[in-house]
């Protein structure tokens, strides 16, 4: 199944659980370093599993871990959200 | 004989490490501390083959050689510094087999390093639930380094490695990334100026500015001088190093995995997660678990610590009746035994708090707690990994101290240990009882509740509160810039495996004995000493007394053995120095007996009831709780005939325990874990002043 993507890019802070997308950029060096070594990559497509109150953290299913990023952290993060 | 070989055990967190090294040396293990940081190192003996040893060290778990942490920055300066006492000979890399890509991208740095290399493929078990197939002959050549597939929980696969090892290994011919082709650093020359062993260890020394340890200043000025004539931007290239290295794992990956989704597994996993870190629910369960926690440390201990306690005044008892009467035997009945008393009595607690907690960790479920406390904790200078030393402070402070280590933010670290003495620990539980019993009344409250219990519960949020309120004023007021990031994994859930989490339970217990244990004996033999002991001619001057006493009423020595200890007390040190203080106590309400408690509280907390039960003249071993209620309460001021244990007095009394560091242990472990004086003062001294405080105004608010 072909699976398509917004050509808007947006931060991921503004997702909500349940959305997919692709990861495009990460701006901050050093969440991107270490997301980078976490499995999550530029080019990566991944889906919202989990949001804590006020979506701080969140939870993203990625290359088949779970990783939780803060909303400070999320907001460093551009994506394009995929057209369900 | 001396291990011939020195084996690192290095691969990301959760990969089944600890497991896999608990497997392969038994209890055969010791933790320390690397000099001058406060990352535990675990070292231990392995037995490869017979008359074949060696030496094996589990570093803490990493993502890249790109060090962020205190913890990760452990196997980054293991393996960069050819001339570190634990530079390894071999490496053993764990992987989680579920989770290959990720974990090969380390693994191919360790083989850029030219170390020998075995791939210990661990969870193979889970791999294949999971319909992960894994072609393990294209894998050995792809990476040219052997692998062996093991279940470390079930101890399979352990003596296929152990075999790897005696046969000996060599190095990979293989090269991931050629580290003097991208970069412009003249590599070769920085390899021979600091005696490197290959160029990407060069270039990992150039590439870490963010978190420099080294010693050697030389090593420093040189890499720094480096940076800056090349405007050498770190960061930039350790990107470009692991999406490098990506894309070299990716291509060997194609053919090696067999991956089937939509598993079972997964299914269940995301059921978990729903429930238990969901926003509302989520919270719920987490404060249920902590209510069971509660619930089953303060029962289950119970009678374990009885039995401690039962088994020290026999030991104080025997000592009494055999050994020649002298200082010899009071020092040993009255000053070491309950010193020792006072710290094994608490192990129970330890044992099953940390028990918990190691069961929350193995499971994965820690990680939850983690996401769903971390924004709620922040606002109070502390994190989500800030929650575990908190609980654990419900225990005892000096292994919840201890426990800060794993959090990465300097700040939130600092503050957590700073806080978490206010935490209402179980040495104050016999303090609030008895002296809650002397001024509340027995007595239900709604049918369900005992009002005594109740303000127990009160004691115990005050505490919390205090604690969480003194972490917010820290934030406001330590100036530590630092940018906090919050990036956690969130491991799959499994079942605990139940022998980590025995070896956790013993290695805290013994650190708790021989950390706090050290500090609580030398303090009970000091106070010993200041309660036993006088000026010359004062005690002689008491039996005197007494003699006259006895002589001319005609009452036995015998009856008057309480009158005369509580009397020596008061003659002693330790009752001259409870006197003295009587100024700065009086206005909080508290006479010079109360003070000699607080003075012979500072071995623990606990000493408060015992030292009472001296001093109102109850001379056996065993004091009876109630009899010490009512000598108690019948005490009444010389000069104005008040009751000294009013209402006021006794709430006064409570809020000084709460908040003040009435603990040797706590100061001797803040210091240890913090490395600063300065730190270990401000708690001390600002918890002192909260407590003066605080029980001034209730002192003078309730009466």
């Amino acid at each position: 199944m072909e699976v398509a993507f917004e050509n808007q890019i947006i931060t991921l802070d503004t997702l909500k659980k349940g959305d997919a997308g692709v990861i495009e950029e990460i701006t901050d060096p050093w969440a991107s370093l270490k997301l980078i070594e976490m499995g999550c990559l530029p080019g990566g497509r991944f889906i919202i599993k989990m949001q804590a109150p006020f979506r701080d953290p969140i939870a993203i299913e990625i290359a088949g871990n779970l990783i939780s990023i803060g909303r400070q952290e999320a907001k460093t993060i551009r994506v394009r959200k995929q057209i369900s | 004989m001396k291990p011939s070989i020195k084996i690192a055990l290095i691969g990301n967190p959760n990969t089944g490490k600890s497991s896999l090294f608990n497997a392969l040396t038994g209890l055969n293990q010791k933790i320390a501390n690397f000099p001058g940081i406060t990352v535990e190192k675990t070292v231990g003996e392995i037995s490869i083959a017979k008359d074949f040893k060696g030496e094996i060290i589990d570093m803490p778990g990493t993502y890249s050689l790109f060090p962020k942490s205190k913890d990760e920055a452990i196997p980054y300066e293991v393996l960069t510094n050819p001339h570190h006492a634990h530079y390894p000979n071999m490496v053993i890399f764990v992987a989680d087999a579920c989770n290959l890509r990720r974990n090969l991208v380390l693994l191919t740095q360790l083989i850029d390093l030219k170390f020998p290399v075995i791939l210990a493929l661990n969870m193979i078990d889970q791999a294949k639930a999971q319909g992960i197939e894994i072609d393990i002959p294209y894998l050995e050549n792809a990476l040219g380094i052997p692998v062996v597939t093991t279940n470390a929980r079930k101890k399979i696969g352990i003596d296929a490695l152990k075999k790897k090892i005696e046969e000996g290994i060599g190095v990979s011919a293989e090269s991931f990334l050629d580290a003097t082709k991208p970069v412009i650093v003249p590599l070769e020359v920085l390899k021979s100026q600091l005696h490197l062993c290959n160029s990407y260890q060069a270039l990992l020394n150039v590439y870490q500015d963010t978190l420099n340890n080294n010693k050697l200043v030389d090593k420093k000025k040189i890499l720094a001088e480096l940076r800056e004539h090349y405007n050498f931007d770190s960061g930039t290239w350790q990107r470009e190093d692991l999406l490098f290295r990506y894309k070299k794992v990716n291509a060997i990956l194609q053919n090696t995995l067999n991956v089937q989704v939509g598993s079972a597994f997964k299914r269940t996993q995301e059921r978990l997660d729903k429930v238990l870190g969901h926003p509302f629910w989520g919270y719920i369960i987490f404060f249920g678990i902590l209510f069971v926690i509660f619930q089953a440390i303060f029962s289950w201990a119970e009678y374990p610590m009885h039995k401690i306690e039962d088994l020290i005044s026999w030991l104080q008892g025997i000592t009494r009746t055999n050994l020649p009467k002298g200082v010899l035997n009071e020092l040993l009945a009255e000053g070491v035994l309950p010193g020792l008393g006072g710290v094994l009595v608490f192990v129970p607690q330890i044992a099953f708090l940390f028990g918990f907690i190691a069961v929350m960790e193995d499971t994965g479920y820690l990680a939850r707690v983690a996401f769903l406390m971390d924004k709620m904790m922040r606002r109070f200078g502390l994190n989500g990994k800030s929650v575990i030393p908190l609980i654990s402070g419900t225990a005892c402070a000096v292994p919840a101290i201890m426990s800060a280590r794993s959090i990465e933010h300097k700040k939130s670290r600092l503050i957590t240990i700073l806080v978490t003495p206010l935490m209402s620990c179980s040495a104050r539980l016999p303090v609030y009882i008895l002296l809650i019993g002397l001024v509340i009344p027995n007595q239900e409250v709604l049918g369900v509740m005992n009002l005594r219990g109740l303000t127990l519960m009160g004691m115990y949020l005050l505490g919390f509160l205090a604690a969480i309120g003194a972490g917010f004023i820290y934030k406001l007021v330590l100036n530590i810039k630092e940018k906090q990031y919050f990036i956690l994994e969130m491991p799959v859930y499994r079942m605990p495996n139940w022998r980590n989490v025995g070896t956790t339970m013993f290695q805290k217990s013994r650190t708790f004995v021989t950390e706090a244990g050290k500090v609580i004996v030398a303090i009970s033999v000091i106070l010993w000493f200041l309660a036993s002991f006088s000026m010359p001619g004062r005690f002689a001057a008491v039996d005197k007394k007494y003699q006259k006493i006895s002589v001319e009423g005609n009452i036995s020595l015998d009856s008057l053995k309480g009158k005369i200890k509580a009397e020596k007390l008061e003659k002693s040190f330790a009752g001259i120095i409870g006197k003295s203080i009587e100024p700065a106590i009086a206005p909080l309400g508290f006479d010079w007996k109360i003070g000699i408690a607080i003075i012979t509280s500072f071995a623990a907390r606990e000493v408060f009831v015992g030292t009472m039960a001296t001093i109102y003249g109850l001379g056996s071993d065993k004091p009876d709780f109630n009899q010490l209620k009512n000598q108690m309460l019948k005490d009444r001021n010389p000069e104005t005939g008040a009751k000294i244990y009013s209402f006021a007095t006794v709430f006064s009394l409570m809020v000084f325990y709460a908040f003040a560091l009435q603990c040797m242990s706590t100061v001797a472990v803040t210091y240890k874990e913090t490395a600063s004086w300065k730190w270990t003062l401000l708690q001390f001294a600002s918890m002192a002043v909260l407590a003066w405080v605080a029980s001034f105004l209730v002192n003078h608010g309730l009466s």
